[in-house]
């Protein structure tokens, strides 16, 4: 008899969901796009295992994820640096690691950072909605996030095989991080002073931070132009200014429009270091193209 | 028309008024400018998502290019009738608010040719626009903590029809049993940008 193989999930951590590149194509009818909040780890994952672009991953946060194999896998895990252990023995991450039937693979708390991806060789099969595995949490689309007890299938295998066991990726930054944003669309809602201390004042990282965004602390940005923004698209990676004068970062899960002016947005190969961003991260913002 | 920057990942192009939207977004599904992965409109502007790398100066040169039709809805989105009780919470209110009897509210909410200007809030939920200016009338002043699914509101120029239960502040004036949402339907959104819609009094 031959079966497939399947992740069983022991313990889901604080927060754990299957995810991908996410849905294109589905914004007119009000869908996000929702996909890995740091896509460079969640590609880095997929590359190491010889996977398509596309195949659906888990996505952790704060580590906490456990899972038993069920047959043979073979797994990598990237983005915040847990600690690993398989089958009670340390082992790395961006690291290829094969997990015969019955080992447990469990990730510990991570020392920086915050998302980390679990890929597996064939992908996570679970079914698609609307072209993606990806959950989004704030459309309420997609896969169940897994709990104990949960039974992921795996993928057919693909046909290329892994070329390297190991890949070195950039440390996924510390407590203070650099962001490079572009100035708009609505930087004319906002006071000059206002546009200055964007970029030269600090905004830590709040626990009021999900997916959806990450809502920041700091110095209030005074807007120009009194009234009410009629509501418009919104991209990842918009500082979103609500009345009391505080950005959101916009993550993966985003509303698709939204009625609050967006201040400058972050540039697209600096969202994956966004993402990383754990509560008490200090953040500043530059509008020069050079972090 | 103004075209704005999302840094290297959006361009929002700024029209004049709600029409202009649907004429450009009837545009931009004809000939979509190479790069952009999503056209979002919404009620004065439009946005294009782009693939990373995608030089957003050459995309709004395309949107500038295009041939926009004022008028044009972009035909292909095809006409649903929806039927529909009408025994909402907030019809008495609304025929105070329009000067219109609940029948006369009635009457002109089914009279009315709708087109679904844009989709935003919930997936599936369609911001669709009349032509009878008597049924502009205000968001309540407090939003319902849960309004059921399949509810139809109104609400600014707007009327519109809730894909699932959830927190609102329309004005409710009936209920359908379309299922306005359904993903196992291709595609599982009833109410889709351009789609021409009449209400009518359910039996």
């Amino acid at each position: 008899m031959s079966t497939a193989s399947a992740l069983e999930v022991v313990a889901a951590g604080p927060m754990t969901t299957v995810q991908d590149t996410g849905r294109f194509g589905h914004a007119d009818l009000g869908v996000g796009r929702s996909g890995a909040a740091d896509a460079d780890s969640y590609a880095r994952a997929n590359r190491l295992l010889a996977n398509p672009p596309g195949a659906a991953a888990l996505e952790t946060t704060m580590g906490g994820l456990r899972v038993r194999a069920r047959g043979p896998v073979t797994v990598a895990v990237t983005g915040a640096p847990v600690p690993l252990t398989v089958g009670g023995r340390g082992a790395a991450t961006d690291t290829v690691l094969h997990l015969p039937d019955g080992t447990e693979l469990a990730m510990g708390l991570p020392p920086r950072g915050l998302r980390s991806y679990l890929a597996v060789r064939g992908g996570v099969d679970v079914r698609p909605v609307l072209g993606s595995r990806s959950t989004d949490v704030l459309a309420g689309l997609g896969p169940e996030p897994p709990v104990p007890g949960s039974v992921l299938p795996v993928g057919p295998p693909p046909r290329d095989f892994p070329v390297v066991d190991h890949v070195c990726a950039a440390p996924v930054s510390g407590d203070r991080i650099t962001l490079r944003v572009v100035l708009g669309p609505r930087q004319d809602w906002f006071t000059g002073r206002a546009l200055e201390t964007l970029l030269s004042g600090e905004y830590e990282v709040t626990p009021r931070s999900d997916r959806v965004g990450a809502r920041l602390s700091g110095p209030a940005l005074e807007r120009s132009h009194p009234g009410e923004l009629p509501s418009e698209g919104m991209v990842a990676g918009s500082l979103q200014v609500p009345p009391g004068g505080e950005p959101v970062l916009f993550l993966a899960d985003h509303p698709v429009t939204g009625g609050y002016p967006v201040v400058a947005v972050i540039r697209s190969a600096d969202l994956p270091r966004a993402a990383q961003a754990r509560p008490g991260t200090r953040i500043r913002f530059t509008d020069r193209t050079r972090r | 028309m103004r075209v704005l920057t999302c840094a290297d990942t959006g361009v929002l192009v700024e029209v004049a008024d709600l029409a202009e939207v649907v004429a450009l977004r009837a545009a931009l599904a004809a000939q979509p400018p190479p790069g952009v992965t999503d056209v979002v409109p919404a009620a004065r502007t439009v946005l294009l998502r782009v693939e990373p790398g995608t030089d957003t100066d050459r995309v709004a040169a395309a949107v500038a290019a295009l041939p926009v039709t004022p008028g044009d809805h972009g035909g292909g989105g095809g006409a649903v009738t929806i039927p529909v009780h009408y025994d909402g919470a907030d019809l008495a209110d609304v025929a105070e608010l329009t000067g219109l009897t609940p029948r006369g509210v009635v009457a002109a909410h089914t009279a009315a040719h709708w087109t679904v200007a844009f989709c935003g809030f919930a997936p599936g939920f369609g911001y669709m626009v009349g032509d009878d200016p008597r049924l502009h009338v205000p968001r309540r002043g407090e939003a319902r903590t849960r309004v059921p699914a399949g509810s139809v509101a109104l609400a600014g120029e707007f009327t519109g029809v809730y894909p699932r239960s959830s927190p609102g502040g329309w004005q409710l004036l009936g209920r359908t049993e379309t299922r306005i949402w359904d993903l196992d339907r291709d595609p599982p959104g009833l109410l889709r940008p351009g789609v021409r819609v009449r209400f009518t009094e359910a039996p």
